[in-house]
């Protein structure tokens, strides 16, 4: 710890008493790797920071360049471009057994060959703490992971979900600034995954560590992060708390890989006080709420969540946006029904009914619908 | 009926195998150890046991020498063996198999040829030594051949890839996030090898140095072939014995003798040096 804060710079003393120093801040961040003679970018350039105390995700696909950027703030790859700064410190060029984070990785990569004591006191150890203190870090942690009394165990005799609280125990005993999961629960069931989430979310309350939790689980993300930054093809595509993310996606991307999503496109007939007018097919109006950047003629991307849509047979009142289609399936999914609609202009949508009474389903496959819903719950992406 | 039987079907051609080329051979070589006699005369069963006793205080120094000589070059094998698997199981890249299959590819050469090779470049005049001794490097009378070193040096030469091919199995086997979970822990470049690295492949040293001691310390060739008469080994002494005494018994007391000094001290090395052991001592 000592070193770190003496390391810390003029910078940051000059701040202190400033809680606002971010935790971890990514500039310009970039990766490229030589493949096969090209130049491959899996991070194209990265810029966020991480408040102190934040449970911060990184959500996208396998390959949008998630997990790379961790391992820069982690140290284990070099930015080919940009800054990595830790508490306002550049460490982009310190290894990673000097900076102040802890890892949690996707496989655990517990050590096999040491006891569940040995693991977790490994940092400790390496940081020449006092034995006496390393007894107490390491009982009091294991404590809070819920694993006292299995200290002399070896990984490969405890249960998948055993061995991620070693690994998280083995992180967080050194105290560390930040603490660094990569996918920490992707290898466990879906019962003690969903079990797991809530027990991470408990000792990042508990211990006010910051968290950067990487994961292609949307769910995950929506459920334990302040916030979240949504990555594809090596750049954040949106930025923001969870409500935002799955209300308001920034592109279309965001809100294919957030949830269902429908999507549909037409052209603004009219652009009246910040709402456009779209026609869909013949009969089918909808109305979206639109920046400046929105002309008459211009085009408009529309996207509503499958819950925010009302199924009808007959046609809506007037002030909301409806769109004629014919219903291509019902699947009955227990606490709703999903409907597949194949609207008039094309598009094809999804529609969850709340299975709010005993009544049957609203139409059969193949029926003419109406679908409609208010216009404040539709955004229109910028292309 | 069939499910049991199975089974034992599989084991049988190799079991017979073994029955016939090794039990048996076995069994009629301990018989013999206990015989007295000569070849013209033949030999005759007399359970005379001081054949044992004969052969240990005879040819005491040549067992110690041989122990000797396994021993250095076992040392030695792991010495030279660690860094080259090292280095392909985690430098190597995508050419790992084209330096496995170098260091595999003198075992397409005869054993013998490769060591009868040696003694041509170190002869004492010949293309190594010769032109050092020309230029007043070396002193006239210098030589390589007929010494310790150069059967302790065939016996590294000869059995380097037995060593190498398991450490490198075991490097291979660790997995390399583990060696990042040691530095993210704060451990240097050193300490991740020594707490991680080391341990984790010490099983892959273990068996290399079962599959390099034992033929090594049995090995004749060598010290017949590199060394002089006062680098005899135990296994020339039986050769010796066998082919050019015809003293059959003695031969096959020294067989015993030297097969159970070897099961013993293979047994005490598992013993002391369990994986499980040295684990945990290396994980403090």
């Amino acid at each position: 710890m000592t070193e770190i804060q003496a390391g810390r710079g003029a910078a940051v003393a000059a701040a202190s008493g400033d809680s606002q120093v971010p935790a971890i801040e990514l500039d310009g961040v970039v990766k490229e790797y030589q493949a096969q003679g090209e130049v491959v970018q899996a991070v194209k350039g990265v810029s966020l920071s991480i408040a102190e105390g934040e449970f911060f995700s990184m959500l996208g696909p396998s390959g949008c360049g998630k997990t790379t950027t961790m391992r820069m703030i982690a140290g284990f790859e070099d930015p080919s471009r940009g800054t990595v700064r830790l508490h306002g410190q550049d460490v982009t060029d310190v290894p990673p057994n000097k900076r102040d984070v802890n890892m949690v990785f996707q496989s655990y990569a517990l050590f096999p060959h040491m006891s569940v004591w040995e693991n977790v006191a490994f940092g400790l150890r390496r940081r020449r703490v006092p034995a006496q203190e390393i007894k107490n870090r390491v009982g009091a942690i294991l404590e809070i992971v819920d694993l006292t009394g299995r200290e002399k165990r070896r990984p490969r005799e405890m249960s998948g979900g055993q061995q991620q609280r070693v690994a998280l125990a083995r992180a967080l005993v050194n105290n560390p600034r930040a603490l660094l999961l990569d996918e920490p629960l992707g290898a466990l069931d879906l019962k003690l995954r969903q079990a797991m989430q809530m027990e991470l979310k408990r000792i990042q309350r508990e211990v006010g560590i910051t968290f950067v939790y990487v994961t292609h689980d949307q769910n995950e993300a929506l459920t334990m992060s302040d916030r979240i930054a949504v990555m594809n093809d090596g750049l954040v595509e949106q930025l923001a708390g969870p409500r935002e993310i799955y209300e308001r996606p920034a592109t279309t991307f965001v809100a294919g890989f957030i949830g269902t999503s429908n999507l549909l496109s037409g052209t603004a007939e009219r652009v009246d006080g910040g709402t456009a007018l779209l026609r869909v097919g013949e009969r089918g109006r909808v109305l979206v709420p639109v920046g400046d950047d929105v002309r008459q003629g211009g085009a408009v991307e529309v996207t509503v969540r499958p819950e925010k849509i009302r199924i009808s047979v007959e046609e809506p009142a007037a002030d909301v946006s409806a769109v004629p289609g014919t219903v291509a399936e019902v699947v009955y999914l227990g606490t709703y029904n999903s409907y597949a609609v194949n609207l008039a202009g094309g598009a094809e949508f999804t529609v969850f009914e709340q299975n709010a009474s005993n009544s049957d389903i609203t139409a059969e496959r193949g029926a003419s619908v109406w679908l409609s819903w208010q216009p404040q719950h539709s955004y229109a992406i910028g292309s | 009926m069939r499910r049991r039987i199975a089974p034992y079907l599989l084991v049988l051609p190799g079991g017979l195998w073994l029955i016939a080329f090794l039990v048996v051979p076995l069994v009629f070589m301990a018989s013999v150890s206990t015989q007295e006699g000569d070849i013209v005369n033949g030999f005759a069963q007399t359970f005379r046991f001081a054949n044992f006793a004969d052969a240990l205080t005879e040819y005491r120094t040549q067992f110690l020498r041989s122990a000797g000589y396994g021993l250095a070059g076992t040392v030695l094998t792991i010495a030279l063996a660690y860094p080259v698997a090292y280095w392909i199981a985690f430098k190597a890249g995508r050419r790992k198999s084209t330096y496995l299959l170098l260091v595999l590819l003198p075992f397409f050469v005869s054993f013998v040829l490769r060591t009868v090779s040696w003694k041509f470049l170190l002869a004492d005049d010949g293309i190594l030594l010769q032109p050092l001794k020309s230029a007043g490097l070396l002193a006239q009378d210098f030589h390589v051949l007929q010494t310790t070193a150069a059967v302790v040096g065939g016996l590294t030469y000869n059995y380097l890839p037995f060593m190498v091919l398991p450490i490198y199995v075991a490097l291979e086997r660790v997995d390399p996030r583990v060696v990042e979970a040691s530095q993210d822990l704060y451990a240097s470049r050193l300490t991740s090898f020594t707490k991680v690295v080391l341990p984790l492949s010490l099983p892959g040293v273990f068996a290399g140095v079962l599959m390099t001691f034992v033929p090594m310390t049995a090995d004749y060739v060598n010290a017949a072939i590199l060394g002089g008469p006062a680098n005899t080994m135990i296994g020339n002494i039986i050769q010796t014995e066998y082919l050019v005494n015809n003293d059959y018994p003695a031969g096959a007391a020294l067989s015993f003798t030297l097969m159970a000094a070897m099961l013993i001290g293979i047994f005490v090395y598992a013993r002391a040096l369990g994986t499980e052991n040295v684990l945990e001592a290396a994980a403090r």
